[in-house]
């Protein structure tokens, strides 16, 4: 039974794809949804149209009961996907068993992590095809145990930094960050906005690395992904706006495909 | 402030394994904010002036230590009660209200925005706001508001904004998530006035500094009355700031037994989605909530449990990482009463002392009245009734008539 569910399609990781970008000079599509949301099985559609539809990174929510860094559009998500029955074995077979060659970021929050066990959480997530960790609730100075077991796992640890990170803190952050660096481009929660803060500009130019710069938060139309990536980002995160196709739950598949296309193109004029 | 007195629990905010600060990036310079702002002023003359100014002449403390004649009589042990339900609002949250408002107000903030779950902290908050003129945003879960409907009405009299918290559990918990995220988004005017010994550091160790007023006036008190030491003392833990309060000044007097009461709610067990209880001491398990490292109530994929008790103060899924830790360590004794337990408390109390204790102090109480008989509390014992019961009549009315 397992075995059936196995992919077969070897996943780059997410070096490789920014390796790859880079190359074509070309900017990165960072697509989030949540795993189980409304179910497992519509997830498998949902990560192919999102792959279909150009997206270069896909970052699969796991749920947790109070997501304090979400908004109100990816907390419903999460609670219907907790409703649906999304647990940790659930989604490591789902994340198995997805048949897309694009990398996999698992993004959650610290508790269900910690109950699980720091190290079978890393260990299970490098098994099942997962490249990278976000975990908004952890900043880099209680994250040790993480990103030991990261190091020896292979996955990448991926950090925020937000407007209101001092460069202290920005330095302390870039030494262990990985994969790429989520700059959150305004203060608050996640969630579609229809403008984008002129501080993105600004943050952009506060962190100085090679690791590419990845920025999210209130993204939703191709225009704001051109800004931000005319600002100086290497790639655009974009969650809510697609969370919100998959809670409306018509034509589902097909929206999430053409909004995805419509923010790679942004992003391609751009550069 | 008595803040350093035992400063061998605290490296950077831990508590043994508890506490440290799990919170999103954004958050962290407002957390170094806050800290650097109370390390500042909580000696600083003018601070230290006004705060007692306002502790004395706003709030009304000291409050007695009162010997309960009648109550002492029945359990043959000598009781007094710490009465914190005789401070202006009706209960200890002021304490704690009054310490965060000035700290902010010191620190330039305009904005404060708080979580309430029974209604007392957002109360507390509400007339420190309207006093010190700030503008002011209350957090209440859409349960808690239908449950303590008198002080969602009294918070907007006095000027606050009641926001009703529909997501989740509608309770404390999701409260707390609420007033987090508004925080998060404005972060540069505005205090995040927590008002339990919860949340990440430094604020378990601010609210349980500035509740440590009761500790101390217990600890005056029982030298003035006693000429000695309690020999007990038993307070309510829901997040724990009136227990943290009460103990911490006490916790090198290692003859006095210190004693946390939670919420048994209907019994110790849980369903898929919930607790029956909120007794994250007695029968959590250790978890990240609201940016601590503390006892949670969760399942076994980390997902925090709803908690339940007839006492909306006391209902809450985490706990003081302080207390995790000296629960833990066995400084503190953690126990449970169950709800039929509270009730028949707070009617024993109202009818033997004509004193009407809150929900969440009948806890406490009902832990007295099952263990004074065993002697275990020994001779002099300390309760501390942390707020009065007006608030509760019609949910204690209400189950009366059986609805």
């Amino acid at each position: 039974m397992k075995s059936q569910m196995e992919s077969q399609v070897e996943r780059q990781n997410i070096s490789e794809k920014f390796g790859e970008l880079k190359q074509k000079k070309e900017g990165a599509l960072i697509g989030y949804v949540m795993a189980g949301d409304p179910s497992a099985e519509a997830t498998s559609g949902v990560v192919k149209a999102l792959a279909n539809g150009g997206a270069d990174i896909i970052e699969l929510g796991f749920p947790f009961s109070d997501p304090v860094a979400d908004g109100p559009t990816i907390q419903a998500a999460g609670q219907r996907a907790l409703a649906a029955g999304m647990d940790i074995e659930h989604y490591f077979k789902l994340v198995r068993a997805l048949e897309v060659k694009v990398p996999l970021v698992c993004m959650t929050y610290y508790n269900p992590v910690f109950r699980y066990g720091v190290e079978k959480f890393v260990e299970h997530a490098a098994e099942a095809g997962i490249s990278g960790l976000i975990i908004p609730d952890i900043p880099v100075e209680e994250a040790a145990d993480l990103k030991n077991s990261c190091e020896k796992h292979g996955l990448d640890l991926i950090f925020l930094v937000a407007p209101t990170t001092t460069d202290a803190r920005i330095r302390k952050i870039l030494e262990r960050g990985s994969g790429f660096i989520y700059l959150v481009s305004r203060l608050g929660v996640t969630g579609a906005r229809a403008d984008i803060s002129g501080s993105t500009k600004e943050l952009l130019d506060r962190v100085k690395t090679d690791i590419p710069k990845a920025v999210g938060f209130g993204i939703s139309t191709g225009k704001q992904a051109a800004e931000v990536i005319k600002a100086g980002a290497d790639a655009v995160i974009v969650g809510s706006a697609f969370v919100r196709i998959i809670e409306e739950g018509k034509d589902v598949n097909e929206k999430l495909e053409a909004l995805a296309r419509e923010l790679k193109s942004g992003i391609l004029e751009a550069n | 402030m008595t803040g350093t007195k035992v400063s061998e629990f605290q490296v950077k905010g831990k508590y043994g394994k508890f506490g440290g600060q799990y919170v999103p990036e954004v958050l962290m310079p407002a957390l170094e904010e806050l800290e650097e702002g109370y390390e500042r002023y909580k000696n600083d003359p003018e601070f230290v002036r006004e705060l007692d100014h306002y502790l004395r002449d706003f709030g009304g403390r000291e409050t007695p230590l009162y010997f309960a004649r009648n109550l002492s009589k029945k359990y043959g042990t000598k009781v007094y009660l710490k009465r914190e339900d005789l401070m202006h609002g009706g209960a200890h949250k002021l304490n704690n209200a009054l310490g965060q408002a000035l700290l902010a107000k010191f620190m330039g903030k305009t904005r404060l925005i708080a979580e309430t779950g029974a209604g007392q902290h957002g109360t507390a908050t509400a007339m420190v706001g309207a006093t010190l003129g700030f503008e002011t945003i209350v957090y209440m879960g859409a349960k808690d508001i239908k449950r303590q409907q008198m002080n969602a009405y009294r918070m907007e009299i006095m000027g606050t904004e009641v926001k009703a918290v529909e997501t989740g559990s509608k309770t404390l918990k999701d409260a707390i998530n609420e007033a987090m995220r508004d925080w998060v988004t404005n972060i540069g005017n505005t205090h995040y006035l927590i008002g339990s010994v919860v949340g990440p550091h430094p604020y378990p160790m601010i609210v349980r500094d500035f509740q440590s007023v009761i500790g101390r006036e217990i600890k005056e008190q029982a030298m003035e009355k006693e000429g000695r030491l309690p020999d007990s003392i038993i307070a309510c833990a829901g997040g724990g700031s009136n227990a943290m309060g009460s103990f911490y000044p006490f916790i090198e007097d290692r003859e006095v037994k210190l004693i946390a009461v939670e919420a048994g709610g209907k019994a110790l067990k849980c369903t898929e989605k919930a607790a029956l209880h909120s007794a994250s001491l007695c029968a959590g398990e250790e978890g990240i909530l609201h940016g601590a490292r503390t006892k949670v109530l969760q399942d076994k994929n980390g997902q925090i449990l709803e908690s339940e008790s007839i006492s909306a103060g006391l209902d809450y899924s985490g706990v003081g990482p302080e207390l995790a830790y000296l629960s833990e360590s066995g400084r503190v004794t953690a126990r449970y009463v169950t709800d039929d337990e509270a009730l028949e408390a707070f009617h024993e109390l109202s009818r033997l002392e004509g004193i009407i204790p809150a929900l969440e102090s009948s806890h406490a109480l009902a832990y007295l009245k099952k263990a004074a008989e065993s002697g275990e509390l020994g001779e002099f014992v300390v309760v501390n009734l942390s707020g009065r019961g007006d608030k509760d009549l019609e949910t204690v009315l209400s189950l009366k008539r059986g609805i």
